[in-house]
């Protein structure tokens, strides 16, 4: 297969669509978790404010779901068919999630009752739960492996998604979501708003450490192919304890009140684990639970040597952009919220 | 009913309730790019009262288009996992060339365009609305693209045999330009535009008829009625060129739009009319060698009619191809009339007058709709039995794991979700336009608002 600085397209392509994931969760990952711990505000003023925080990028951080999502498809589309299909119930209540919460998100204020307000409220901080949790779930079970034979199809039970791992999985991105939008919650706002939120910073960041460390015990325990390449390669261990330092970074710029620093932290911790997890897995994307020869690798489940190239030119001239204007729109929204009349 | 018919009406249901928001968020965009221009230009305050007001309309509709769209993006791969393996390598790439050039481009900017009035220059404002507009167009191209080249694939080759085949890809560009790509995103662009601008129209006639906001409802009017007069024509030609592209790359899809069977004689077009599945007759009215003359400029010259296909690869519903086709016409005709019509009652200085036609106007906002709709029912029931024309047929395509009660389940949930979601939708539509342009500046310091906050704290959860 041709290469690109030694590497093989494919693998270049594995990078690129982890890049994407990664840049998804940061970014997402702020708004979700903003929306998961809406609830816990508890006036009027502090829930638009914290919804006008998020409201002019949300749609542009949820795109990289978007862009990752076809990167997949175009990249590897075997997988792209195998994990879609075997999740096919999971995936249509995280539809109804993403659905619910970009109306709630719309609605919510376009009217003045307050059972109105209450009900969008809910459905907002519920269904951002719901999308957090369901995208740890998913990650949980690709990371364990799916019951796919050798065409690549589920062999699996509708309900399989449901396991231990998995649940765990999915409870440490939703703890690690709220963190990190509380976080950025904090750097928005100001006076007793920011107070209430530096509490909650306080609380997530708690219950994400917990998470993390019961997940790690989990993994090393009983998930082997999650391991064995840091246990093999002793170099590798910088990694967690990379990530151990970022989250020590956290609690400490916290009570230094840095929360731009804070939330830098956080997101370094999210591209960590998202790098652990991508290093343990190569070259595989899904492990079949039935046969290891019906795994679907970087090699097995690629798109042709061609489109490949084509991609990458693509993602070469078009990630650069989208950076530099979702720079430029970050930049104007810079500062503390102001509540105006284009407001939500 | 099996896991086949239920996807397909799964997939028809959510693509045609998606199908009602891009159009107008990309005929809208345009409309208020004009606003927008001529305000920059004549610092009039009213053309700037027209952009925020038709902003706040399209912040509506563009919320609801971008949480219906990701649902089919997902639908690939949970319903048709065996068409997305087959394909993966050609359309994968266009996906993802929408995802990186057009949605991150419209999204990106649409948070200045919504909020950004008070926080970036006036120019930088005007350049954030054209960026979501060209945003929302580009995206328009890349799945367009897609959809024509499953509707006349070009630039690949195939690789592996039966459960394994699938499309690889040898030249991009061929892929891209494949040959119907260009004529059908021309047109649907232009069916974009109509949409928007007739929905601006509605608007501005309904508020006339009410002797509401005046100035404002009749400068919006002249805007959204110049942009349908020019569009009105153009989809003419467009629709034209279209359908020669069908004639000479899909000859069954042809034949099932003018209901013609038989290959040795000639081709009628009809204005109206019903195809008799049973004895394989068209029935209704018709040019004699319409059909002939347009593909061959001979009235008699004979054109391939559905007999010269095997049963198993003739469009199954013939009748809708047909109907929807002749509706689309007729749709298409109807515009060209009422905004010709209007322009010389406005040249006349009598248009606004004429409060029945304001009221025509104000339900004909579902006349570009209809078309729009109808239009893709032609190209994509017409496209059967295949879902790649002539390479993977739609009933191999499927997912081999998933169940037909689980499709029932998601279509279930998808039916209440719509439901509620357009009811909604309607409903705060319909309170922005009563509000009115006027409302808007006194929304935010009214006291109201501050009984609202009082009232929630009382209420506190
Ligand atoms: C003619 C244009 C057109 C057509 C035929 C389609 N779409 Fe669409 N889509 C748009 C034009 C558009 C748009 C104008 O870009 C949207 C609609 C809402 C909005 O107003 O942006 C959008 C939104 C939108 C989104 C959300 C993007 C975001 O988060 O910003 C996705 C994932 C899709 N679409 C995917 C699809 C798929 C998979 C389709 C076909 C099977 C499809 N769309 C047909
Ligand atoms: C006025 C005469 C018109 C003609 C002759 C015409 C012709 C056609 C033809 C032949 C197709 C099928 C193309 C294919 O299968 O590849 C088509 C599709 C379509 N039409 Fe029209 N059309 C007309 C008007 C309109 C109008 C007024 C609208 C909407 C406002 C519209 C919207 C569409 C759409 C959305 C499609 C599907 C996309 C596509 O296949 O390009 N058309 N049209
Ligand atoms: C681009 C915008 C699209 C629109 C507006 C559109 C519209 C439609 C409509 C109206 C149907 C129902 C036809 C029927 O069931 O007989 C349909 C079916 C279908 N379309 Fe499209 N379509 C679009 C794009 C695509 C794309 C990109 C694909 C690629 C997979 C696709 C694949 C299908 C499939 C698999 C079905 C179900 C099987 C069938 O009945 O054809 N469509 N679409």
């Amino acid at each position: 297969m041709a290469t690109f600085l030694g590497i093989d397209y494919a693998t270049w392509w594995y990078l690129v669509i982890g890049a994407c994931f990664t840049g998804y969760a940061i970014l997402d990952g702020f708004d979700l978790g903003a929306g998961a711990v809406h609830l816990f505000l508890k006036k009027e003023e502090s829930r638009r404010i914290a919804l006008n925080a998020i409201g002019p990028i949300w749609d542009g951080n949820e795109v990289w779901l978007v862009i990752g999502g076809g990167a997949l498809f175009a990249g590897f589309p075997k997988v792209y068919a195998s994990v879609f299909s075997a999740f096919y119930i999971p995936f249509y209540l995280f539809l109804v999630a993403l659905i619910f919460r970009a109306i709630s998100i719309e609605f919510r204020s376009k009217e003045p009752m307050i059972w109105w307000r209450k009900m969008w409220d809910i459905s907002y901080s519920v269904s951002s739960m719901l999308i957090a949790f369901a995208l740890g779930l998913v990650l949980g079970n690709v990371l364990i492996g799916l019951a796919i034979d050798r065409e690549g199809n589920y062999t699996g039970s509708t309900w399989d998604f449901v396991n231990p791992y998995s649940l765990l999985v999915g409870a440490t991105t939703l703890a690690l979501f709220m963190m990190h939008g509380a976080i950025y919650l904090v750097m928005k706002t100001e006076k007793r708003l920011y107070t209430r939120l530096t509490i909650i910073v306080k609380n997530t960041t708690i219950t994400f450490a917990i998470t993390i460390l019961l997940l790690s015990f989990y993994t090393l325990l009983y998930v082997p192919h999650l391991s064995h390449r840091i246990k093999e390669n002793s170099w590798l261990f910088f990694v967690p304890v990379a990530m151990v330092l970022a989250i020590a970074n956290i609690t400490r710029n916290i009570s230094r009140q840095k929360y731009r620093y804070a939330f830098l932290s956080s997101s370094v911790v999210i591209s960590l684990l998202l790098i652990i997890i991508a290093v343990e897995l190569y070259p595989n994307l899904v492990i079949s639970t039935i046969d290891p020869a019906y795994d679907l690798t970087v090699r097995n489940a690629s798109s042709s040597e061609k489109s490949l190239g084509v991609m990458l030119t693509v993602a070469a001239i078009g990630v650069p952009l989208v950076a530099i204007y979702t720079t430029f729109v970050f930049w104007t929204f810079k500062g503390k919220v102001k509540l105006d009349e284009m407001s939500y | 009913m099996d896991v086949e018919i239920l996807s397909r009406i799964q997939f028809a249901f959510t693509i045609s309730f998606h199908y009602i928001y891009p159009p107008l968020s990309i005929g809208l965009g345009l409309n208020m790019v004009l606003m927008e221009g001529m305000f920059l230009k004549t610092g009039n305050p009213l053309f700037e009262k027209q952009t925020r007001f038709f902003t706040k309309i399209f912040a509506l509709i563009f919320g609801v288009g971008v949480a219906t769209g990701i649902v089919m993006e997902f639908e690939f791969g949970t319903n048709w996992a065996t068409y997305s393996k087959y394909v993966g390598d050609v359309f994968g790439s266009a996906l993802a060339a929408e995802g990186i050039f057009a949605f991150a481009l419209e999204s990106g900017f649409l948070g200045i365009l919504l909020f950004g009035w008070n926080k970036v220059s006036p120019k930088v404002h005007f350049f954030s609305t054209i960026m979501v507009t060209l945003g929302s167009m580009f995206s328009a191209i890349w799945i367009v693209v897609a959809n024509s080249w499953q509707q006349t694939p070009a630039g690949y080759h195939i690789v592996g045999q039966g459960l394994e085949a699938r499309a690889e890809i040898t030249d991009f560009w061929a892929m891209v330009f494949n040959p119907s790509s260009v004529e059908r995103v021309i047109h649907v662009w232009i069916g974009a535009f109509l949409a928007g601008s007739f929905l601006v129209m509605s608007i501005a006639a309904y508020y006339i008829i009410k002797g509401r906001h005046l100035e404002f409802a009749k400068r919006s009017f002249v805007i959204g009625m110049s942009v349908g007069l020019l569009s009105a024509y153009a989809q003419l030609f467009s629709g034209h060129k279209a359908a020669d592209v069908v004639a000479d790359y899909q000859p069954a899809k042809l034949a099932a739009m003018e209901g013609h069977f038989d290959s040795s004689s000639r081709a009628d077009m009809y204005l109206f009319g019903y195809i008799n599945t049973r004895d394989e007759k068209t029935h209704g009215v018709a040019i004699p060698g319409g059909l002939s003359f347009l593909t061959h400029g001979d009235f008699n010259a004979p054109v391939k009619g559905l007999k010269a296909f095997k049963p198993e690869d003739r469009p199954g519903s013939l009748n809708i191809v047909f109907q929807s086709y002749h509706i689309m016409i007729a749709v298409g005709i109807a515009m060209i009339v009422l905004t010709t019509w209007a322009f010389i009652l406005y040249r006349r200085k009598k248009l606004f007058e004429k409060k029945w036609l304001m009221h025509v106007f104000m339900w004909s906002v579902l006349l570009p709709q209809i078309g729009n709709q109808v239009g893709w029912y032609t190209a994509e029931t017409g496209r059967q039995p295949w879902v790649v024309y002539g390479l993977l047929r739609t009933s191999d395509a499927l997912s081999a794991s998933v169940k037909a009660s689980q499709v029932v389940f998601s279509l279930i949930l998808f039916t209440l979700v719509y439901a509620l979601l357009f009811i909604l939708f309607l409903y705060l539509l319909n309170k922005k336009i009563q509000h009115g342009p006027e409302g808007l500046a006194e929304e935010m310091h009214s006291p109201h608002l501050e009984e609202i906050a009082e009232n929630f704290e009382k209420h506190r959860l």
